[in-house]
Parts: C-alpha cells; structure tokens; sequence
C-alpha cells in the first residue's frame, strides 16, 4: 500500500521585539491594541531592571561572604516575568532557580530569596497567597509536582492552571518526561516552559538534546509546542498568553521554549570563561531584554535619561533594603532543624534535640556507673550554662 | 464482626476512610478498572468513582511525584507502588521531598500521603518483588514506615496512616495477604503509629520483629516452648519509624536478653539499630549478646533458593538457643 503520513508537525518562532528594535505590529498590537498596555511596560522594565540589580548586589553579598553559593538570573528576565504577567495571581508557579523576576513580580518578597542563599530555610516558609512552590535544587523534580498541584485544584473543581520552569539541562532529567506523560494522559492543564540558556554549567545544550528545538520534546506527549525569542517581553508575553488560553480552555497541558542566554556564570561558583567564549556572550549581551526593552521604551517617549537615573536610584534603594531585611532576622534558634521535620515532632527526636549539647547521643544516663552518672550530670550543667550564653 | 485476611482489611479501611475523607484519593498502576494485582483496591473504583481512583502512566517517579504536588495542594493521596522492588525509581521523589518538603518550608508545605507498597518474600514472585527495603526509608528522616503483621493491626494502622499529616510508607507483606484470616472490627478504630504489640508475654528473652517475620517467630516460640520449656516474649514492632523502644527497652531489661527477626539484609538492617539501643539503654540488664536473624547480605534469590535466605522457625530457634547459653 501507498505509504501515509501517520503523524507531522512543526513547531512555530515567536518573535514581536527584536534584538534591532523591529516591532511586529500584527502580533505585539498597536496603540490601545498592544498586548502590554504602556503603563504595564513600564512596570515591566522596572521589575527587569530591579531585578538585575539584586542579581548584582546578590553576587557582591557573595563575595564578601555574607551569602552562600548563587545562581545569577542575569540576561533571562523576560522569561519568567512574561509568564508571570500572563497569568492569573493564583495559578501556581512552580520554578526551579532562575526565575527570581516572575517570583519578584508575583509578591514573593526579596528577601525570602536571600534567605533562601543564605543557608535559612525561612527563606522557603513562603505565604500560601502566593500561589508560589519554594526554590528547587534537585533539577527536573518540581514538574511532577506543579501536575499534582493542578490536580489538586481540578479535583476540587477549579481551573487553577500551573506553569513549571525548568532550564534546557534539566530537561533530560526522567522527571521531566514523566511529568510531561502525566499530564498529557491524565488530562492536567500545566503549562511546561523550558528556559534554553543555551548552558547546563559547562554542558551546552546540543548535549542535553540531538534535536533542533526543545520545544520538540513536548510533541511526543501529545501537547502544542511553540518557541519563542525569550529575551522579548512581548514574545514571551504573548506565547504565554496563548499557552494559558489553551491550558485552561482544553484542561490539557502545553510546551513553551523561550530562547535566550544565562549572562553569567552559573552560580558564583562557576567560572564560565573555562568553557565558552567571550563572543558568543558578547553577541547575546546585544540582546539583552532590558537593553531592547529600554531602547523600544525612548523610541516611543515612553521613557528617558531622567527617568532611566530615578529607577536606578530606586531600585537600589529597594534592594538594599532588602538585603537589610534578610539580614537583620533573628538567628534561628539552636536545634530549630528539629521542629518541623512532621506535624508533632517524635519523642525520640525531642530528646535528641534537648540533649543535643549536653549528652552524648543516644546514651540512657542511667546505665552510667554511679560515679560517672555525677560527672555526667556536671558535664551537662557546663554544656547548658555554655548555651545559654551563645 | 467479620473473619478477614490481609486485603480484605486493607481493601476495607480504605472504603471506610474515603467515606469520611473526601481528600483521599487513589493511585497506581492497574490500581483501578484491574483493582490492583493483588486485589487490594478492589471495587473502588466503581464505588469512588475514576477522578478518585484512578491509573496512572507505568513511572514510579511519577506516580510519587504527582502524588507529593496533590498532597502540597492539599489532598491525601494513596499511592501505589505495585511492588517494593519498583520503589528505586521513585526514591529522589520521597527522600528528596516527600520527606523534606515540610522541613524545607517550614510548616508552608506539607505532605500527608500515604504510599501503599506489597513488600516481602515467600511467593515464588520474579526477581524484584520479594525484597525488604524499610531500613532504607527508616534511615531518611521526615517519613514514616509502618508494616503490620496481620489483618487486625493492618486496618488500625493504614487509618492511622490515612489521617497522618505526614508521608507514611505502608508495607503489605504479600506472603500473609491471604495467609491469616481474623477477626477484624468494621467498627471504626485506630492503631497508633509508633507503638508496638507484644503478641505474647514472657520472662527468658524477647523477640523483636515485624512483618510476615512474626509469623515464622511464632512458629519458633511454640517449638521451643514444647521443647524446653523457656518463657519467650515477643514483641510485633508494627512501626519501623518512629518505633517503640520503650517497649523494647522495658521487655529485654526485664529478660535480659534479645533476638532481632527481620527479612531484609543484616547489615545496616533495622536489626542494627534495636541492637545499638538496646546496648544504651539495656547494658546493665543484658545477659547476653543482642542476637539477629536476618536476610544474608546478599542480593533476594530467585524463587528456588528463597527459603535458604529467608528466617524461618529454624533459624529463630537456633539464634534463640544461642542467646539463651550465656
């Protein structure tokens, strides 16, 4: 028999701002038309430009040792921003580490962020409004869980959507697969955004896929796929737009790839001039989304000198208060790793923490020889006194 | 009152708490239209209907996954892993966040799931479906593992477990699913997790154990109590974590000596651990040696050899009449 075509697709390039300042009119909308109204423009811009400056003030905090290892989220701004203007407030974002703008623009505050690289888990206690998982380390894992957060939802019969960020090197991860499968079989409306930074650390992303797209990797589980330039706040805007609108008209899940390029090394830990060149930076500096995005903004006298000198100040003065936040919380109370590992915390685990400083593990005092149980008690009065006074 | 083996009673506390918890919903593999491989959820899917039990792809990973981001949006999922051999896939999900995620958040995210897993060998089963991984999970702080040993216990302690907060793995040993039959009450009652049973009372020496292991403990007491005479006390663990060491720690300081019983390997076995707290809180009461009989520290063979690797009243015997000569 003649041979069919059982199955063909392709997979379709959103760009509307581009990297020369080109506005495509058909897809970005003109004048009330405009996908961003100009005041959210502007509000975008400055939520870019706050957030690259933390991202500075992040890496200093760093180096001056009053911060542990971070990822810097320099050059990806308009990715997660789109998806989060794109959204309703209380469809879940469910992110891995790059995806602070979004998380800024959402409500989470700064300084949980902070926490968060200052080795406190407070930074995670995020308030349930905002509708926000905590930062993920494991990569590839959070994608199952934002699917049964929006089952969660459909069993209760809202139409609460999630979007799930994972970069181009987490994608390889099983996790990933598995919650792409999930979705699309059980029917569950997540919007799966892959951030191709073009860099896992050292690996480029030709190693962590042999296809032409990422967005691809949606099509063998049934959902749309569509790429788009993701240093282009339109772009980014209007494919999550059409994402969302799929999602939760269908109730099934979607694939967004966004394009763009991790500015910095991968946290500051990582030296990234080991492994790529200062061209390929240098070219992507050129499409910068703060860059294109302010100069978009002059062109249409949307903004100026004046007004670019009075963000900087402000966000500056925003963000260093924040770090004055993160810093000023109280130590956490000795032992406090003890109280939140279940609901009502072990006997077990209860004597373990009250004697944590003071007994040796483990050991019932009790079957200590009578001279030793004396010595034993004194030990433990020195150790107690000594806490008191930490 | 009725008589009822293993899957009944699990099969039964299952419908009753879903009667009352409408957040409780299930999941698996074949679990649904099939009623699980071993029968387990048979009938619920019909009576729940498929948004509340329902199939899921063939990816542990994912079935736990899925089932921690319902659980963090607040529903009690009831997941199966189809047999503990099929838990490697899934252990990033449960020790990397089923276990953290409450901990990490500080109280903003929890996870109340209950993972229900057929564990054990004694079937004549394929490679993976006869092993005994609890220690693995009693090892990783922020879970909670249960394995009871009869139909009884089974249904107190699965709806403990299903109005847990927090994640519980819930192992069936499938070589006593249909083996002992009870009476068990429909009537509404609970176990709590983290107490022990002791199944009888004695004065020489105490046998720790849990699982299908108590079965082949209790084949040992009644030969050694024909035999010799001794008075032994055993002790049905019913949680591997939290567990009751004031029950064991007031049994063996009162007899004075103490053999560990568990399917799984010896090394860095559950035995271990009662061992090490028997020696801190027992020493000055031990007149022997912490006995353990065990699992060889080699991989679960297949089905011919299972009984060479498997404890059984001979081996118990031996390792009691060993503790019994100093």
């Amino acid at each position: 028999m003649p041979i069919t075509i059982a199955y063909e697709a392709k997979i379709e390039h959103i760009s509307i701002l581009d990297a020369k300042g080109n506005f495509d009119e058909k897809l970005g909308g003109v004048g009330s038309k405009c996908i961003i109204p100009d005041a959210d423009i502007v509000k975008l811009y400055a939520a870019m430009v706050s957030c690259r400056q933390l991202d500075d003030v992040a890496f200093r905090l760093q180096r001056s040792g009053r911060m542990g290892t971070y990822p810097q989220n320099m050059g990806q701004e308009a990715t997660s921003l789109g998806a989060a203007y794109a959204l309703r407030k209380d469809d879940w974002m469910v992110t891995c580490y790059r995806e602070n703008c979004g998380l800024f623009w959402r409500g989470v505050p700064k300084e949980a962020i902070l926490l968060h690289w200052m080795g406190d888990e407070r930074g995670n206690a995020m308030p349930k409004p905002h509708w926000v998982t905590p930062i993920y380390v494991p990569l590839g894992t959070q994608m199952l869980h934002a699917a049964g957060l929006t089952l969660a939802a459909k069993y209760r019969g809202e139409d609460r959507i999630a979007c799930t960020f994972f970069g181009d090197g987490a994608s390889s991860e099983g996790d990933f697969h598995e919650a792409c499968n999930f979705a699309a079989s059980l029917h569950i409306p997540v919007v799966f955004v892959c951030q191709n930074n073009f860099w896992a650390i050292s690996t480029p992303s030709k190693i962590n896929s042999a296809g032409l797209t990422f967005a691809q990797r949606g099509l063998s589980y049934g959902m749309p796929c569509m790429q788009c330039d993701g240093n282009d706040i339109f772009a980014t805007v209007y494919t999550m737009q059409r994402a969302i609108e799929h999602a939760r008209k269908t109730g099934t899940p979607c694939f967004v790839e966004m394009v763009t390029y991790r500015l910095g090394d991968h946290t500051t830990a990582d030296d990234a001039k080991r492994y790529r060149d200062q061209e390929e930076v240098d070219a992507w500096k050129a499409r910068d989304p703060i860059i294109r995005l302010r100069n978009y903004m002059v062109a249409r006298k949307l903004w100026d000198d004046g007004k670019e000198a009075a963000l900087q100040e402000q966000v500056e003065h925003e963000n260093a208060e924040a770090v004055v936040r993160a810093e000023g919380i109280a130590a956490p109370t000795r032992g406090d790793f003890f109280n939140s590992m279940y609901a009502e915390t072990p006997q077990d685990l209860l004597i373990q923490r009250d004697t944590m400083h003071t007994h040796s593990l483990g050991q019932d005092p009790s079957q200590l020889p009578p001279e030793a149980q004396a010595r034993a008690a004194q030990l433990s009065a020195e150790a107690t006194a000594a806490a008191a006074q930490h | 009152m009725a008589n009822l083996n293993l899957v009944q009673a699990i099969n039964l506390a299952l419908i009753q708490e879903m009667e009352k918890n409408h957040d409780i919903v299930l999941l698996g593999e074949d679990i649904g239209v099939n009623g699980g491989v071993f029968r387990v959820t048979e009938g619920l899917q019909k009576r729940f209907g498929g948004n509340r039990v329902f199939d899921t792809p063939l990816a542990e990973s994912g079935i736990i996954g899925l089932s921690i981001g319902m659980a963090m949006g607040g529903l009690h999922p009831v997941p199966e892993i189809q047999f503990e051999g099929f838990l490697g896939p899934a252990y990033d999900q449960i020790c990397s966040h089923a276990a953290r995620m409450r901990t990490r958040t500080r109280g903003a995210f929890t996870v109340p799931m209950t993972i229900r897993i057929p564990v054990g060998g004694g079937i004549h089963a394929p490679e993976l479906h006869s092993d005994s991984p609890e220690a693995i999970y009693a090892h990783t702080p922020g879970l909670k593992v249960v394995m009871p040993s009869s139909p009884y216990d089974a249904k107190g302690l699965l709806v403990s477990a299903l109005r847990d907060p927090d994640p519980v793995l819930f192992f069936e040993p499938k070589r006593i699913y249909r083996a002992i039959r009870e009476e068990v009450p429909e009537d509404e009652y609970t176990l709590p997790i983290g107490k022990a049973r002791t199944v009888c009372e004695g004065t020489d020496l105490t046998i720790v154990s849990w699982g299908a292991s108590v079965v082949q403990c209790m084949q040992a007491i009644e030969k050694m109590s024909d035999r010799d005479g001794c008075s032994i006390e055993l002790i049905d663990l019913r949680t591997i974590y939290p567990f009751d060491m004031d029950a064991v720690a007031e049994s063996v300081s009162k007899t004075g000596r103490c053999v560990v019983v568990h399917e799984a390997p010896l090394t860095c076995g559950f035995g271990s651990e009662i061992a090490a707290r028997i020696m801190e809180r027992c020493f000055l009461q031990l007149e022997a040696p912490v006995q353990r009989v065990a699992g060889f520290d080699t991989t679960m063979p297949y089905y011919k050899l299972e009984l060479d690797y498997l404890p059984d009243a001979v081996r118990v015997s031996r390792a009691i009449h060993d503790c019994l000569a100093y």
